[in-house]
């Protein structure tokens, strides 16, 4: 009786076993910007194959890059590129794979100026650095003919807490002016020369959207849902180009001749006529050589769907597709995972 | 048949011994249980201390005291210092503090003392659903309407009218110490002054008849007999509304304008311990950083020590020599 019993209880133990191995759970954490374009992926994703099931905690860039070199999720996600030394860190080889891109946009609140206004990359690195204080500014006025610049005090405001959207916005700030770079540098949190902060890309707008004669960054997709008025800035080559997704993905078909084979580049300020100069790349991070082999193929076979159908999804959710030649090379990188 | 009788005897007394045990040892469970939960909560609090410093110790021993002392945050050169942050929050808590006490206490004597039966229930009842308001709501309040309406008008007026004083000079714009306060002082309100109504109920009856029997007013039997009676009391929910305020994170980081400066107006932002913990801790991937932060939550952990222990002396002060007539 025991005997039965207990191979009764087995057979339960060997099914349950086979019906949860029947599905694959894959965890991921990281970045909070591509974060409503990953969760559309998974869901879409998992009606085509219903065995593999994704689980995504968007925590931050620097929360994937601790979790996936602490090896607690099976991928990682992060709007910045991991360092020499974080590679070196992290207990195997680290891939990059570079899935949608971003721009910043610079946004204001100026009464009469309702869109368009023309700012030149120096001009936007001395209002931020507070050398450009007052919105009549001979150096901003000459970019704005015929526009009546108040004469009023500029008041900056930045993002508070830590971001991909600063990183990026305080890279393309380092590439247009040396004393940024000198005295200020880029990263996800940098000590601000002037201004106010305000947390989120809700911060910043709400703040933007209250106060008069503000400027100030946030998100592409954010600026475009909320309408937020944005300016016009002049490019690497000389040409005034509005943030779009069609200038995003120029910057990246611009920068395709100098991609490295591990995609850690930095997309900002790009020397292509049409190239929006504030973007910059997400990516998610995951072994090349993956433990458990079966999550690996699968991961492989979802990457490379979202090379395909995922891309066509990008730009309606306002993120910036990556251009065909990019896709061709990420999906040889993909084919590298073991 | 004698021995009959004895055993019934001893019978019963061995049942009743056996009782007694039983009893005995439901205390002795019961005493450990209670002994453990009490350890526990020492123990965590001892872990946490532990883990803490032992996450800060990199930039303990790399910045020393020039941690505390300086004033340079800046995570790119990782060069850290905490003391704007570690300004920004005793400030602001004391001054919502310094705001709130008073409010609280009137509210709470209008509830207990002067208003009818019903209307004071409601009112009550209705500051307690304040309480219960998550703080990003505050927060974005706060952000949407309070600071751009505290631009608008009264931050203005103050620095046109007493811009030569030091505490209201610079440009208004409305993210400021002074919305920080604001914010914080109505945060507190609810906690003190119920608080408060609770002591302030528990002042015997007889306390405040002898008072009238000898021919106070209203306002000399509140002075004479109901304050002094709860003062212990309502010095308890101050401490609870002070740490609440020391504590607040996502309502005054949306307000407050989390610029690590210390400035003695309360026009320009400023910046606190816990905001700019949740403002970097998620993205500070670097070690040092992280570190960083780590000590200022310690340095947050031992300020919210030395009130609580500051609170207690006070309390102390104030009760003694008042034996007798106060609780």
């Amino acid at each position: 009786m025991l005997k039965k019993i207990s191979i009764f209880a087995l057979a339960c133990l060997m099914a349950t076993v086979t019906l949860a191995g029947a599905e694959t759970l894959i965890n991921g954490a990281g970045a909070t910007f591509p974060y409503p374009l990953y969760s559309k992926w998974f869901s879409e994703y998992a009606k085509i194959d219903t065995s593999v099931k994704f689980n995504y905690q968007s925590i931050g860039s620097g929360g994937g890059i601790k979790q996936i070199t602490a090896q607690t999720v099976d991928f990682g996600a992060s709007d910045k590129f991991l360092s020499d030394a974080e590679l070196k860190a992290a207990p195997g080889k680290l891939l990059h794979i570079p899935t949608v891109m971003g721009a910043v946009v610079v946004t204001y609140n100026v009464p009469g100026i309702a869109k368009g206004l023309k700012l030149n990359s120096e001009d936007v690195a001395n209002i931020f650095l507070g050398k450009i204080i007052k919105w009549n500014d001979k150096r901003i006025a000459d970019d704005n003919p015929g526009v009546n610049l108040p004469d009023k005090a500029i008041i900056v405001v930045h993002r508070s807490d830590g971001s991909g959207t600063t990183s990026i916005f305080t890279d393309y700030l380092s590439g247009v002016n040396s004393e940024w770079e000198q005295k200020v540098g880029k990263g996800a949190s940098v000590k601000w020369p002037v201004g106010l902060g305000g947390k989120g890309n809700e911060g910043v707008a709400g703040q933007i959207k209250t106060t008069q004669y503000t400027i100030g960054y946030v998100e592409l997709a954010y600026a475009f849902e909320n309408k937020l008025p944005f300016a016009t800035l002049k490019n690497k080559s000389g040409s005034w180009v509005e943030p779009s997704i069609k200038t995003t993905s120029a910057a990246a078909a611009a920068a395709v001749k100098n991609m490295p084979a591990d995609y850690r580049l930095s997309l900002v300020n790009q020397p292509a006529k049409d190239a929006y100069p504030i973007v910059g790349f997400t990516w998610l991070l995951l072994y090349q050589d993956q433990k458990d082999k079966t999550k690996g193929k699968k991961l492989v076979e979802f990457l490379t769907w979202s090379m395909h159908q995922g891309q066509k999804m990008a730009a309606p959710m306002l993120y910036a597709p990556l251009p065909e030649s990019v896709m061709k090379m990420v999906e040889n990188t993909i084919k590298t995972i073991k | 048949m004698q021995q009959n009788e004895l055993t019934a005897t001893e019978e019963s007394q061995f049942t009743n011994s056996c009782a007694k045990r039983r009893g005995a040892d439901g205390d002795r469970i019961f005493r450990w249980l209670t002994f453990l939960f009490a350890a526990a909560v020492l123990l965590i609090l001892g872990l946490m201390i532990f883990e803490m410093t032992k996450e800060s110790l990199p930039s303990i021993t790399k910045f020393g005291g020039r941690f505390i002392s300086g004033s340079n945050w800046d995570a790119v050169q990782e060069d850290f210092a905490s003391l704007p942050f570690l300004y920004g929050s005793i400030v602001s808590s004391i001054l919502a503090i310094l705001l709130a006490t008073p409010l609280s206490v009137a509210t709470a004597l209008f509830i207990t003392e002067v208003a009818p039966n019903r209307i004071g229930t409601v009112a009550a009842s209705l500051i307690e659903l304040l309480a219960a308001i998550p703080s990003v709501i505050y927060g974005l309040w706060g952000i949407l309407v309070m600071a751009p309406w505290l631009q608008r008008t009264i931050q203005p007026w103050l620095a046109d009218h007493f811009g030569f004083l030091p505490f209201f000079s610079g440009a208004p714009y409305g993210v400021s110490m002074m919305a920080g306060v604001l914010i914080l002082a109505i945060m507190i309100i609810p906690i003190i002054t119920a608080i408060s109504r609770e002591v302030l109920l528990a002042v015997p009856q007889s306390q405040r008849e002898a008072a009238v029997a000898l021919g106070a007013t209203k306002w000399e039997m509140i002075r004479i007999a109901v304050l002094p009676y709860g003062r212990s009391g309502i010095l308890g929910g101050v401490i609870l509304g002070l740490g609440r305020a020391i504590g607040e994170t996502m309502a005054v980081t949306m307000v407050i304008g989390n610029t690590p400066q210390i400035s003695l107006s309360l026009l320009s932002p400023a910046y606190t311990m816990p905001s700019v913990i949740a403002n970097e801790f998620a993205e500070a991937t670097n070690a040092l950083h992280s570190s960083a932060l780590m000590e200022i939550g310690l340095i947050l952990l031992v300020v919210t020590l030395i009130i609580n222990v500051f609170a207690r002396l006070l309390i102390w002060k104030v009760t003694k020599g008042h034996k007798g007539g106060v609780a």
